[in-house]
């Protein structure tokens, strides 16, 4: 079972927040803050596990964590969770993120860290062991395979990913863009991956197509707001000029239209 | 009205959306908090609106505001009728808000359930999938119960995205309502043969994670996930299997056979580390169950070592941890196949991964012997220097400890060399364990005599260099060790080379700096040490010594007697009375040596920790009892304080008694130890911490120990531990050399056959340097053996232990909702109909190989019926025969715990299947025969053999004379005479059992074969072969498989007609129906198909597929069977088994 799963960023500020036993808020606060000293202090070339102990649920628990860029996701699981499988698991949620939210700077971020290491080949053993997967799933698998071997993996590694290019398609095909509120969207796509703290999907072709089918829902019924809630929205921001460029969303940094035609 | 219209969507224009709150939050840095309670004002404001779009769009927003911690279970209410909108968008959303705040103790979730309920039955799959997913969080006994029957209707559903989140869903309504496990496992179980993967690997989540906290209930789906395990792809269902098996094979050790080559292949065919990874510990946890008695399965290991070794080798850290993770599993049951990795897991010891060390360190624990134990502390003692972090450090310092503390200090072959592996430790800075070192020391000091000589010369050295101890490391606890420095100098004082330095040191003014508890450890044991000086100084006739120390008492006490510590001020204060008085009785030039260190006479005994707690409370006296009458309740608030202050005076009074002279002390001290020999609760055979008189009995009972030092205990100053390394290798080699010298002698003598063996140094080859006998732990003599452990009753997964094999009854059905004129649905008892139909329906396979597996299936099922019970009770035998080794084990069956929602007429009486084979002076044996579930025409004869004489058992051999149609299977090659090896010793005490295949031809008839147990009997006087001759008796019960039958099939079965029919009648018969079916289950391996009042049908099937069935009926005093079975000579046989065994009832 896993008992909790927690993201958030370098600066512990909490990105998402899904307990799967009932803590009340401030104890939830205190274990998000608890679990951040926990993984800050570690560096990242050492091993993704830690000893959950007093945390949540004693020593039958694990921590078991992957460090992307500026996002921790810390899964906590006791021992009926086989480790290597969870962080494919991780893997496998990013990625879903990634292909959901297809202009995503920071998660691309990820996968460019190793470009050094990754010929153009994209031979898996020579990734590092940070983005190595486990192959928990067959399934996985072959995501990974598209990922880290083969052309596309050097398309990855282009300046520009295959994804942009068909970005627009996407999105008229109802794929999340950064005009969706996003915290409430990355909820959507974990609990088409885990389901009352208990694996339910590892295929992310399986996982996006859900997710990109409730999206044509909600677009065929309109959205949860008209559109003139937002253009107006955007002229009640008084400081036109200080509107940032970028805004960090759920620590997905999403780019904000020129405003200046509105006004 | 319009006009309303128009102002609400203007208002709604202005309203923040959840990004505009977000962007809010990052623009107000500074008064986050304020704006924060300004903007959930205005969303209290939102959900006061009509508009359900407004309402979702505050609810979104208050999602994000619960996880920045804020609480919002007051917008309960508002979240549902989101919740209850028709657009999938704003449903959404109430669901993720109720996942993420409801609760078991919200109060309105009660009235969620229709609107669920209707969502789980909406024709849209996203509907309802939302559903699923809000209602898996926040399930409450109530929704488990009222939708339990919806759910599990969804199970079937058409689209598989539905059926896998109904599936998953099924574990959280178990777990709330433990009463649906029965009703929903049929169709859970059909789900593991889904054809979506997903749906699939749903199921077999589901069940492992039921199979987890309750693995003996689902032993029988063994065969089928075995099934899924060989022919399933995906890595994520293995992996999940084979843990499941891990969780299994405890349970039933010939799974764990079973397992050990697919799990084998698995690992050397996988490319995918996690699934070898859970190979590999699978392979583990089914060597560890098979460990005793079995053929060795070192090539598995081996494998497992291997694979390890490969994962701790790879650069990934991950893979790393686990493999150390593994290898301690190992580590447990196979040390040797680890200990030769030691190079290895001493390099992990450098790795600059934190937990990667703790995890080698761990290791190591297990992995010192007496050769290795003082490499490994030298190993860890420079890691300790180079330790960076106090964390891991401390953990180094107490690992070192623990290695070294071990069993009773079983790898500790030199005492002094330990002891200045401690002292070198509290050299260490900044630990916060002084107090463990402290343990040790004293612990070291008290239990090995033959040390103390060593540790008081090291303690004073300590206490002499007291002020750079203290001062330096005050605040960090180091300082503790000195706490044990000074009562090893004061109890042992005799030791001491130079006391009057040591006494000087003890009395420095620096002193008074350390805190108080160790200051009144020092007080008290500078007058035991005065005491010792006086006495040696007065027998060498040199009372000017003896006055000065008394001088330098009287000096430096006041130091103490100004102390702010109570404790301190206070034994001051008597101890300087003493000596004053000492002083005057000094002047007059009487002897007062001999009555000041009478004071202190007598031995310390260690004591057990647990010994109190184990002494047995004796018959009739009750703990709880007052012993005074308790304080009546019109006690007024103002006496309470008063009674309280007055109790305080008292206890201040008391120790002011021991200014009492010394002869009403003895006085005292005399009565109180005849009251304690008097008082029955007193723990006579532990000898209290209190002194005692020299001359007091008991003394002589404590084991003393014996030393022989062949190592010179004079130590100039501190001495490093590593002199004792060189030393010990240096002895260790001279004793090699002699020992080869004498071989040598020996293989000249013996000729020259063998070449030089090679250089080995076995554990046992080490003799200790000092022949060091530790005084062992004390316990009161009637002392309870086991340490209980119950399990916490509190346990939510102990609600589902249930029994998933019984058939249903009609009480389990899960409540249906009705329409008043509606019929039901669907029962649920339809589930039940024969797995074998169902799979009917599937497109067609290779049908033989199909009915093949059924089978294989259902004898699978039926065997873990049998095997359960039987095992169980092994398992407890086990278990008591580890804790005492005396205690006989009972043979009995328990009762199964109650089953959920069948309450049972009366509780059943103990049963055994095991039956008394042959009995002598030396061995009992008891049998069962259990008809095999491979092959059909294989029974194992279970022989429990139970040694209870004072001889250990070997060499036991088992022959048999095989008969025409029964022939006993011996291992390749062995002929018709030889016997079959029993494949373990007894010592005395214990029991064991072994099994034994045969194979039988005809099952229709009982049959008889003569046998013989030889084995050899040794104990100290020599040892005896002895023959103990036997009969086993195979009944025609005995090839039955309790097999499970619908009634359908019951009755199909009954229906053609080709069965021969025969009946008997048995009567006086008083027991009750209950359990005289029970006993028919049990004895004779049937299972009740139906039973209406007293009347029953039982079904069960040979091994080699004959049809048995019983009709059962109960009259006033007797019972009549009719039977009816494809084979006459067969039932004629059975019934008549049957009715001896209801000739008994």
């Amino acid at each position: 079972m896993i008992q909790a799963i927690l993201v958030f960023n370098n600066h512990g500020k909490p990105r998402l927040v899904r307990f799967y036993q009932r803590f009340p808020e401030e104890i939830q606060q205190q274990i998000v803050r608890e679990t951040f000293h926990l993984v800050l202090k570690r560096d990242d070339n050492i091993c993704n596990f830690l000893e959950g102990g007093s945390l949540i649920g004693g020593s039958d628990y694990k921590l078991i964590y992957r460090h992307y860029a500026t996002l921790y996701f810390v899964f906590c699981v006791d021992s009926s969770e086989s480790e290597l499988g969870i962080l494919d698991l991780i893997q496998v949620f990013v990625e879903t993120l990634d292909k959901c939210f297809e202009n995503v700077c920071e998660l691309d971020l990820i996968f460019h860290m190793d470009k050094d290491r990754v010929d153009r080949a994209g031979c898996v053993t020579q990734l590092s062991p940070r983005s190595c997967s486990y192959k928990a799933a067959g399934t996985l698998r072959r995501g990974f395979a598209r990922m880290y071997t083969g052309s596309v993996c050097s398309h990855r590694l282009c300046p520009q990913p295959p994804l942009c290019h068909c970005w627009k398609e996407r999105r008229a095909a109802g794929c999340l863009t950064w005009e969706d509120p996003v915290v409430s969207p990355v909820h959507y796509i974990l609990q088409e991956v885990v389901m009352g703290g208990m694996v339910l999907e590892t295929n992310m072709n399986e996982i996006v197509a859900q997710i990109e089918a409730q999206n044509r829902l909600e677009k065929s019924e309109g959205g949860l707001s008209a559109a003139p809630a937002r253009a107006v929205s955007a002229v009640k921001n008084i400081n036109l000029p200080e509107i940032p460029r970028n805004i960090n969303l759920g620590d997905l940094n999403i780019k904000v239209p020129n405003l200046s035609q509105f006004v | 009205m319009a006009l309303r219209m128009v102002k609400g969507s203007i208002d709604r224009m202005f309203d923040k959306n959840l990004q505009d709150l977000v962007r809010g939050i990052r623009n107000h840095k500074e008064d986050e908090a304020k704006y924060i309670s300004q903007c959930i004002d205005e969303i209290k404001q939102e959900l006061k609106q009509d508009s359900i779009a407004v309402k979702a769009n505050a609810v979104c927003k208050l999602t994000y505001l619960q996880m920045l911690g804020y609480d919002i279970s007051w917008a309960a209410f508002n979240i549902i009728e989101v919740m209850s909108a028709s657009k999938f968008t704003f449903k959404r959303i109430g669901y993720l808000a109720a996942s993420q705040c409801f609760h078991e103790g919200t109060d309105v979730i009660m009235l969620t359930t229709n609107q669920i309920r209707k969502d789980l039955s909406s024709p849209s799959q996203h509907d309802t999938g939302v559903a699923l997913t809000g209602l898996s969080c926040f399930v409450t006994p109530d929704l488990a119960r009222d939708l339990a029957n919806d759910i599990m209707t969804l199970m079937s559903h058409t689209k598989p995205y539905i059926r896998k989140k109904a599936v998953l869903i099924m574990y959280k309504v178990f777990l709330k309502h433990p009463e649906s496990l029965r009703p929903a496992f049929p169709r859970l179980k059909e789900k593991l043969e889904d054809p979506d993967p997903g749906v699939q690997s749903a199921a077999v989540n589901v069940i492992c994670e039921l199979a987890r906290r309750n693995p003996k209930n689902y032993l029988s789906l063994a065969p089928l996930f075995f099934k899924l395990m060989t022919s399933s792809t995906n890595n994520w269902v293995l992996i999940k299997i084979i843990k499941l098996f891990g969780a299994l094979t405890p349970l039933e050790p010939r799974l764990g056979k079973k397992l050990i080559e697919p799990l084998t292949n698995l690992i050397h065919s996988t490319s995918a580390m996690s699934l070898l990874y859970e190979c590999v510990n699978t392979v583990i946890a089914v060597l560890i169950s098979l460990s005793s008695g079995m053929p060795n399965h070192s090539a598995s290991i081996q494998l497992c070592v291997q694979k390890l070794r490969i994962l701790i080798e790879d650069s990934d850290q991950n893979l790393k941890y686990l493999g150390l993770l593994a290898m301690s599993k190992i580590l447990k049951t196979h040390p040797k196949s680890v200990q030769s990795h030691k190079d290895l897991i001493l390099q992990c010891l450098d790795d600059k991964d934190e937990s990667i060390r703790l995890r080698a360190l761990d290791l190591l624990y297990g992995m010192v012997s007496k050769k290795s134990l003082m490499e490994i502390v030298k190993k860890l003692m420079a890691h300790v220097d180079k330790a960076e972090g106090t964390t891991y450090r401390d953990e180094l310092l107490t690992k070192i400890i623990d290695i070294c503390s071990q069993s009773n200090y079983q790898h500790i072959t030199n005492f002094e060399w330990y002891i200045s592996i401690l002292v070198e430790l509290t050299r260490l800075e900044g630990t916060r364990h002084g107090h463990l070192i402290a343990a040790q020391m004293l612990d070291v000091a008290i239990r090995v005599k033959a040390i103390r000589k060593f540790a008081v010369a090291q303690m004073s050295v300590l206490l002499d260099s007291a002020p750079l101890v203290a001062s330096s490391t005050q605040r960090n606890g180091i300082c503790e060790v000195l706490y044990a420095a000074a009562w090893i100098c004061g109890e042992f004082s005799e030791h001491l080379q130079e006391p009057q330095r040591t006494l000087e040191a003890m009395l420095r003014p620096k002193v008074t700096t350390l805190p108080g508890h160790i200051q009144a450890v020092y007080v008290q044991n500078v007058l035991k040490l005065y005491a010792s000086i006086l006495q040696q100084e007065e027998q060498a006739g040199q009372p000017e010594a003896a006055q000065q120390a008394t001088q330098l008492l009287l000096e430096r006490l006041p130091q103490f007697v100004q102390s702010a510590d109570l404790e301190v001020q206070e034994r001051a204060s008597c101890i300087l009375q003493l000596v004053k008085h000492v002083q005057k009785l000094q002047a007059k030039a009487v002897p007062v040596a001999e009555e000041l260190s009478a004071l202190f006479a007598g031995e310390l005994n260690p004591v057990a920790p647990k010994a109190q707690k184990k002494v047995p409370v004796p018959e009739g006296l009750d703990l709880d009892a007052w012993i005074n009458e308790p304080p009546s309740d019109s006690d007024s608030e103002d006496e309470r304080p008063k009674a309280m202050f007055h109790e305080e005076e008292q206890r201040h009074a008391k120790p002011r008694q021991a200014e009492v002279d010394e002869e009403e002390l003895a006085r005292r001290r005399e009565a109180r130890r005849q009251e304690q020999a008097s008082n029955p609760f007193y723990i006579k055979s532990s000898p209290s911490p209190h002194k005692r008189y020299q001359d007091a009995p008991g003394v002589e009972h404590i084991p003393v120990v014996q030393i022989d030092l062949s190592v010179p205990l004079k130590v100039p100053g501190l001495p490093l531990s590593e002199q004792y390394v060189k030393l010990e290798e240096e002895r260790r080699h001279r004793q090699k050399l002699e020992k080869d010298k004498r071989k040598k002698r020996k293989k000249e003598k013996r000729g020259r056959r063998r070449h030089g063996s090679l250089p080995t140094e076995s554990d046992e080859d080490i003799a200790p340097a000092q022949q060091v006998d530790i005084v062992t732990e004390e316990m009161p003599e009637n002392a309870l053996p086991s340490d209980e452990d119950d399990k916490d009753p509190n346990d939510p997964y102990r609600a589902l232990d249930i029994d998933l094999d019984k058939p249903l009854a009609d009480s389990e059905k899960l409540p249906v909702l009705k329409h008043r004129n509606a019929q039901a649905p669907k029962p649920p008892e339809k589930e039940d109909v024969p797995v074998v139909e169902k799979k009917s329906k599937k497109p067609k396979k290779k049908e033989k190989t199909h009915k093949e597996r059924s089978r294989k299936r259902e004898e699978g099922r039926k065997k873990s019926t049998q095997k359960k019970k039987k095992h169980k009770k092994e398992k407890e035998e086990r278990g008591k025969d580890k804790k005492s080794k005396k205690r006989r084990p009972e043979r009995e069956e328990a009762t199964e715990p109650v089953q959920n929602g069948a309450p049972q007429e009366e509780p059943l009486p103990p049963m055994s299947s095991y039956c008394p084979l042959a009995e002598n002076a030396y061995v009992k044996m008891t049998y069962d025969v259990q008809g095999s579930l491979q092959e059909d025409s294989q029974v194992t004869v279970s022989v429990i053999l139970e040694n209870h004489s004072r001889s250990l058992l070997k060499n036991m051999e088992l022959s048999v004379l095989d008969s025409l149609n029964t022939k006993m299977a011996r291992p390749e090659g062995s002929s018709v005479h030889d016997g079959v090896p029993v494949p373990f010793q007894l010592p005395p005490g214990v029991s064991n059992e072994a099994q034994f295949v045969f194979s039988v031809q005809s099952i229709v008839m009982a049959q008889k074969l003569k046998g013989t147990l030889s084995f050899i009997a040794k104990d100290e006087d020599g040892a005896t072969q002895e023959k103990l001759d036997f009969k086993l008796h195979f009944s025609c019960s005995s090839y039955l498989l309790t097999t499970p039958c619908c009634s359908d099939a019951f009755a199909k079965l009954l229906e053609s007609g080709d069965l021969s029919v025969s009946s008997i009648k048995v009567d006086g018969i008083s027991m009750s129906f209950q359990n005289l079916l029970a006993r028919i289950c049990f004895h004779h391996h049937f299972s009740v198909v139906e039973r209406v009042d007293s009347c029953a049908s039982m079904y069960s099937r040979s091994i080699q597929g004959h049809h048995v069935c019983l009709l059962v009926k109960k009259g006033e005093s007797s019972v009549s069977v009719d039977g009816k079975c494809s084979d006459a000579t067969m039932l004629g046989n059975l019934l008549e088994e049957v009715k001896g065994t209801l000739a008994q009832c």
